[in-house]
């Protein structure tokens, strides 16, 4: 293995990394919101809402994200909706997280014993009281495996985004590779990087798991 | 009557089509303790929770004070204001898990009423030391035994400053040793002259604590009565029957058998 190459090659893999993390973080922050709104439609089963809602999850769900992709990068600038490839990126993750983020909190949310509301309501607390001072902050804690399983899926899913020409660490890797024929170099940095972002996350998510569930039963 | 807290008029409930509750006139005064008992499944909690609205109701009406809180029209729209006024304990306790002890004390009244934090502080205060549970208040529920448990949750029940109190089977879930504990509670806020309204399967307790007694089955009033009255010479049928239900003879035989052993 050529180590001199390599060390040529990190500061391009860097770059890539900022781009795979501010893409990746944003759209991860971004399906949280539409996962508990979304959760929250099919919780109350609101009306329309719920049903689309549904449907929203089963599209995303069941589509890969590389279709996604090129459907809003290649697809949509022919019917007048036009995105740069980071827009695109990070709405596509968005819109894939959201959907896993949904089911996440709505099975957590289920989860919680309907008695646990009414002995809230039963204080005088309102509906969105309850939801946000009772159930939801149970549900979280519930959810935290699940919703860490979906944060390290997505930062996974972000390596297709090269396919729209976004310059993340997959890209680099590839783009590499061809110039210089170097695979095994520019493959052992790819993976290194992988590790570098999603070993934390995994390890942090160890540790919320276990702080989450001494707050929620003390051991 | 001018000083009922409670009026319950013909009240019907039904689940689907079984009828649970049919026809349940009902009045609680100032001050005043009704036990209600009754087999499992007649319809008691049900009952307990038409009052404070967690139930809808097919007929009839349940009013506070002048207000109706409950009709076949549905729960009033006002129903969180009267919920502050109408506390309610559970018989799993239902204290939120993810909250210490004294912040399940606190939620409420600065949530809901957004009273002084300071001033409820104290009082979270002064009412977990008189159950006895000042020192477990930074505790999570699940460290708290069940006896404690229940204390906090009428402690939470009890910061609110409710006129009645709804005591659903509060000890039904304890061990025989922990029930005694929960039960000084109620008994002392029944000398206080608080209003409440509790479901109990403990026939000496109820008997000790009740002003009246009412014996519900099959989703009627089968025996309303003061209670020596009632333990002592129940009219129904029904309530003696439900009342021997409770006394046991000796088991017969049960020497012999150990002879031939």
């Amino acid at each position: 293995m050529d180590i001199q190459i390599m060390k040529e090659y990190l500061p391009l893999y860097i770059d890539a990394l900022w781009l795979t993390l501010k893409i990746g973080l944003l759209g991860i922050v971004l399906s949280l919101v539409v996962g508990v709104f979304t959760a929250l439609f099919r919780f109350y089963k609101i009306p329309v809402l719920d049903k689309l809602s549904g449907a929203y999850i089963e599209l995303f769900r069941n589509t890969p994200l590389l279709v996604q992709l090129f459907f809003l990068y290649f697809a949509l600038p022919r019917i007048g909706i036009k995105m740069d490839a980071a827009t695109c990126g990070v709405l596509g993750l968005t819109l894939l997280g959201g959907a896993y983020m949904a089911e996440s909190i709505r099975s957590s949310l289920e989860a919680i014993d309907k008695i646990q509301t009414d002995s809230a309501l039963a204080l005088g607390m309102n509906r969105r009281q309850v939801m946000t001072k009772v159930v939801l902050p149970q549900a979280i804690s519930i959810s935290i495996p699940s919703i860490v399983a979906n944060v390290i899926f997505l930062l996974k899913e972000t390596s297709v985004f090269s396919a729209i020409s976004l310059m993340d660490l997959m890209f680099t890797a590839k783009d590499l590779i061809g110039l210089y024929y170097k695979t095994v170099e520019a493959l052992a940095l790819l993976v290194i990087f992988y590790l570098i972002i999603l070993l934390p996350v995994s390890f942090l998510g160890d540790y919320t798991e276990r702080r989450l569930s001494y707050a929620r039963s003390g051991n | 009557m001018e000083d009922s807290i409670l009026k319950i008029d013909d009240l019907k409930k039904r689940y689907g089509k079984d009828t649970v509750l049919n026809g349940i006139t009902l009045s609680v005064s100032e001050g005043e303790v009704l036990v209600i008992l009754g087999p499992s499944g007649c319809g008691k909690s049900t009952l307990l929770r038409c009052l404070n609205g967690l139930e809808t109701i097919e007929g009839g009406s349940v009013r506070f004070k002048d207000e109706i809180v409950n009709d076949e029209n549905g729960v009033s729209s006002d129903i969180t204001e009267l919920r502050q006024k109408i506390g309610m304990v559970f018989q799993n306790y239902e204290l939120f898990p993810h909250l210490t002890v004294f912040q399940n004390v606190m939620l409420a009244p600065t949530t809901v009423c957004g009273r002084d934090k300071k001033e409820v502080e104290k009082e979270a205060l002064t009412l977990l030391e008189k159950v006895g549970l000042s020192e477990k208040k930074d505790f999570y529920p699940s460290k708290l035994s069940g006896g404690q448990k229940q204390r906090v949750a009428i402690v939470r029940a009890l910061i609110m400053h409710p006129e009645v109190l709804l005591f659903d089977e509060v000890t039904a879930a304890l061990d025989p040793e922990m029930v005694r504990e929960v039960l000084e509670v109620m008994l002392s806020l029944a000398e206080q002259g608080k209003t409440m309204v509790i479901v109990t399967h403990e026939m000496a307790f109820a008997r000790a604590v009740a002003d009246k007694v009412i014996l519900l089955d099959g989703g009627v009033i089968v025996e309303e009565a003061d209670p020596e009255t009632f333990f002592t010479h129940p009219k129904s049928e029904r309530a003696k029957a439900f009342l021997e239900g409770f006394s046991y003879e000796r088991v017969k035989g049960k020497k012999s058998i150990k002879k031939g052993a």
